[in-house]
């Protein structure tokens, strides 16, 4: 079984551009498109890495990292957040909220494959 | 497509999306009735185009959308009061944002001054916030592929002897971009021949920062002395997995447009340690139907209930369901010849098909309706430009944007609609001063409101301006020669010579309204689109234009008629009542014309077969049938013809497209018998009489 990898973005073109990054790099891609969303997804799926974002409608991404880490079950899924945002601040609250690891938007295909293959157990 | 061409496209499809969300957000903001959620839209919009515009490397936009984003942050956060003057700039930069993300997608340029200009304003009222966290560096690293260093930093004793800390140089160096650093031990000698004070390591370290030599050396300042230091700049590194491995099939697809990721090694306590020195990925790439449960994971994903759809699709489908009514309406025929009685089965299994028939045309229809929403919400910005360009003040008002029309009648009413929001400011609204001289507000007032009425959309631009200065308008067409001086002219008939050909009241003919062709290209487009545009104006109180427009241009109910055996279509919207016209009360006018007695009123009777050159012989009074039809401006008139076949929708096929423009014909149409009938243009038929009727008058109306 090759690596899921669960990728929650509000934008159709970043979601298409994960999508084709990730595919091509062998992972199985869920998508979704906010964290509601994303958390509907988990329902029947268990991905191996979430990527999310953290500007969405409906749940944002912190919203939808402590949503994951409410379940004991999700505890140890790797989540990392792709975003346009440096700010500390928010990066902080990403972490206090559970994230894996913080990637800054524009990203680099090679080197986001390269952190969601380190961070997949 | 190349895969990131379509990526491109779609970025671009959803910047739109987004910048009209911006617009209606602001514009919600503006009027005080935005709920936190729709700053929060508003900000989620220039964020995604940020966003997406970082993967394409579109560094003008970046750069501009992340100060926007900055100011709408401190909206958000309560720190920056949106004041009418915050409110003025944040529409503005939506409107620049707007140019850059066109320029972006149609290689085109923008104007450079204007985009620097917001930014500085921008930059001030961001001053004016108290205690606002310093801007974020505006991100250099976005545009340029970042430079990697690297670095052989080998300490000598004398760096331990001080009590410096290795990993402490290595963490102050990681403050600068991701580090990933190697430690060569070759050089360290068995344990037994291990002097505990010497220095036996040599980190060769690798930094991908944009940053500057000096200010690696900075961070090895304190032990400058105590070590090997070589730096050296190179290329960005080269990716630990090959390309060609990842990305398949892919021409163009560059990676040097992509800086690499922050990656942030520091885990949150939360989460177990993952491993950092993970062996290296295995470079086998694994091929696994990925794509088919891609596909299954995006129907998942479908969580909105709308879908996206080509419209060529559409527009095929919409073209076979036009062929399906003309097919069924064949069989109904050939079923009727056949004299299959109306109770059997086959005749009432074909009335079956034939509601079915329509309803499926109908559904079709309404997946191409939309609402002129999307055309209204241009409509903001080209008031505040053009109101800007005349130094008049004004506001647009909005009603009906909700109110849907075929997406082919929505894209063509953009153009019009723009020229006669031009002219409502340039030439309706008066000037600040001379509005609070005549007592009104110095802010003008634009209307533009959209409405359904009877099967056609009805859009209305009106102002309250100064009404049309019918003196001026008189003198300007006696001058053009388009009058002649004693002519006696109504009011609304001097309102409608703005609409001839040339005809311009501004003495200088301004950039704003274009070269005097406004109005009448106006009335041009809107009756190429089978609409009609009226104007009522009251001096002193403004003017207001209506423009009405069929719903749909690919299909339209009629009344099946015909005139010395060619079988014609008039659009049934068009006709107010049948009759029986009786010789007595028809009276020979100039000789050429006959009016017909209508309740106690006079109207110009047509005999359509002789307007339209298929006879020269006028019909016979008692073996015609009459039909009173109402043109634009409810112009009226009388059409004579020999029979009257009942109703029917029909598909319009382009005459134009397919022959080419005929005076007096809109369109044409195919009959259930496979027979091509022409769809009458009622507006230019009923003109004709009045022209003629006219005819020692203003030459005037004899525009068409």
């Amino acid at each position: 079984m090759c690596t899921t990898v669960l990728t929650v973005d509000d934008s159709r073109a970043m979601r298409d551009m994960l999508r084709h990054s990730l595919l091509a790099a062998g992972f199985r891609v869920l998508q979704a498109e906010d964290g509601l969303h994303g958390l509907e997804v988990l329902e029947t799926e268990r991905p191996d890495v979430i990527v999310t974002d953290i500007n969405m409608p409906r749940m944002d991404g912190f919203g939808f990292i402590e949503a994951v880490r409410r379940d004991e079950a999700r505890r140890s899924m790797p989540v990392l957040v792709l975003t346009t945002e440096i700010d500390a601040e928010k990066k902080n609250r990403a972490r206090a909220a559970g994230a894996t690891g913080w990637i800054v938007k524009p990203f680099d295909p090679i080197k986001l494959v390269e952190a969601i293959r380190r961070v997949a157990a | 497509m190349d895969p990131m061409a379509a990526i491109r496209e779609t970025f671009f499809q959803e910047c739109e999306e987004q910048l009209a969300e911006l617009e209606a957000g602001l514009i919600l903001m503006e009027s005080g009735a935005a709920e936190a959620e729709t700053v929060n839209a508003v900000f989620r919009a220039v964020h995604s185009i940020k966003g997406g515009a970082g993967i394409f490397a579109l560094d003008a936009l970046v750069r501009f959308a992340h100060v926007f984003e900055t100011a709408l942050d401190q909206v958000r956060s309560g720190t920056l009061a949106t004041g009418p003057g915050v409110m003025n700039l944040l529409l503005r930069a939506a409107d620049v944002l707007a140019d850059l993300v066109r320029a972006a997608r149609d290689n085109g340029v923008v104007d450079e001054t204007r985009t620097a200009a917001l930014v500085v304003e921008f930059t001030q009222i961001s001053n004016l916030g108290h205690e606002l966290p310093p801007a974020p560096k505006s991100q250099p690293t976005v545009c340029a592929p970042v430079p990697t260093w690297h670095i052989s930093f080998t300490p000598t004793p004398a760096l331990y002897a001080k009590a410096n800390e290795t990993a402490l140089l290595l963490r102050e160096l990681r403050r600068l971009g991701p580090i990933e650093a190697v430690v060569d031990t070759t050089h360290l000698p068995e344990l037994s021949e291990m002097d505990p004070e010497g220095a036996y390591l040599t980190w060769n370290i690798t930094l991908e920062a944009d940053c500057a030599e000096q200010a690696i050396r900075n961070v090895f300042e304190f032990v400058e002395d105590d070590c090997d230091l070589e730096i050296t700049a190179a290329p960005p590194a080269e990716p630990s997995l090959k390309p060609g491995d990842i990305i398949t099939g892919d021409n163009g697809f560059s990676f040097e447009f992509f800086p690499p990721p922050v990656f942030d090694e520091e885990e949150p306590p939360a989460v177990p340690e993952p491993e950092h020195h993970a062996p290296p990925p295995s470079p086998v790439v694994r091929q696994s139907p990925v794509e088919a449960m891609a596909a299954k994971a995006e129907s998942a994903a479908a969580v909105s209930a709308t879908i996206r759809v080509d419209l060529d699709r559409v527009d095929r489908m919409i073209d076979l369901v036009g062929e399906l009514v003309i097919n069924e309406a064949t069989l109904s025929q050939r079923v009727l010849e056949a004299g299959i009685a109306r109770a059997s089965g086959v005749a009432m299994a074909l009335e079956e098909l034939e509601h079915l028939t329509r309803e499926i045309q109908d559904s079709v229809m309404a997946i191409r309706a939309q609402p002129v929403r999307s055309v209204f919400q241009r409509m903001p910005r080209l008031v505040r430009e053009v109101a800007a360009q005349t130094g008049k003040q004004a506001r647009l008002v909005t009603e009906g944007e909700s109110t849907e029309v075929d997406k082919t009648v929505i894209e063509r009413i953009a153009d019009p609609l723009t020229h006669m929001i031009r002219n409502a400011i340039d030439h309706g609204l008066e000037s600040p001063e001379k509005r609070l001289a005549a007592g009104k507000p110095a802010e003008g007032l634009v209307r533009l409101t959209a409405l359904h009425r009877s099967g056609r959309i009805v859009l209305e631009v009106s102002d309250d301006g100064a009404g049309i200065n019918r003196a001026r308008v008189k003198e300007k067409a006696l001058e053009n020669g388009l009058i002649s001086p004693d002519a006696t002219l109504t009011d609304d008939e001097i309102d409608n010579l703005i609409f001839l050909p040339g005809f311009s009241t501004a003495s200088t003919v301004s950039d704003i309204s274009g070269r005097g062709v406004g109005m009448d290209v106006v009335r041009q487009s809107v009756a190429a689109l089978g609409g009609r545009i009226a104007i009522s104006s009251r001096p002193g109180h403004g003017s207001s234009f209506t423009l009405s427009l069929p719903l749909t241009l690919a299909v339209l109910d009629g009344m099946v008629i015909s005139a010395r055996g060619h079988t014609l279509i008039i659009p049934l919207g068009a006709i107010v009542e049948t009759l029986k016209p009786k010789a007595a009360d028809v009276f020979p006018l100039d000789g050429e014309i006959n009016v017909i007695r209508l309740r106690g009123g006079y109207v110009p009777m047509v005999d359509v077969a002789a307007s339209l050159g298929y006879s020269d012989e006028f019909v016979e009074l008692d073996q015609s049938v009459a039909l009173l039809v109402e043109g634009e401006g409810g112009v009226r008139a009388v059409l004579l013809a020999d029979a009257i076949h009942g109703q029917r929708q029909v598909v319009i096929k382009s005459l134009e497209a397919n022959y080419r423009a005929v005076p007096g014909i809109a369109a044409a149409t195919v009959m259930g018998d496979g027979r091509v009938a022409l769809i009458l243009d009622v507006d230019v038929v009923v003109k004709t009489t009045r022209s003629e009727l006219n005819r020692p008058e203003p030459s005037v109306l004899e525009a068409h």
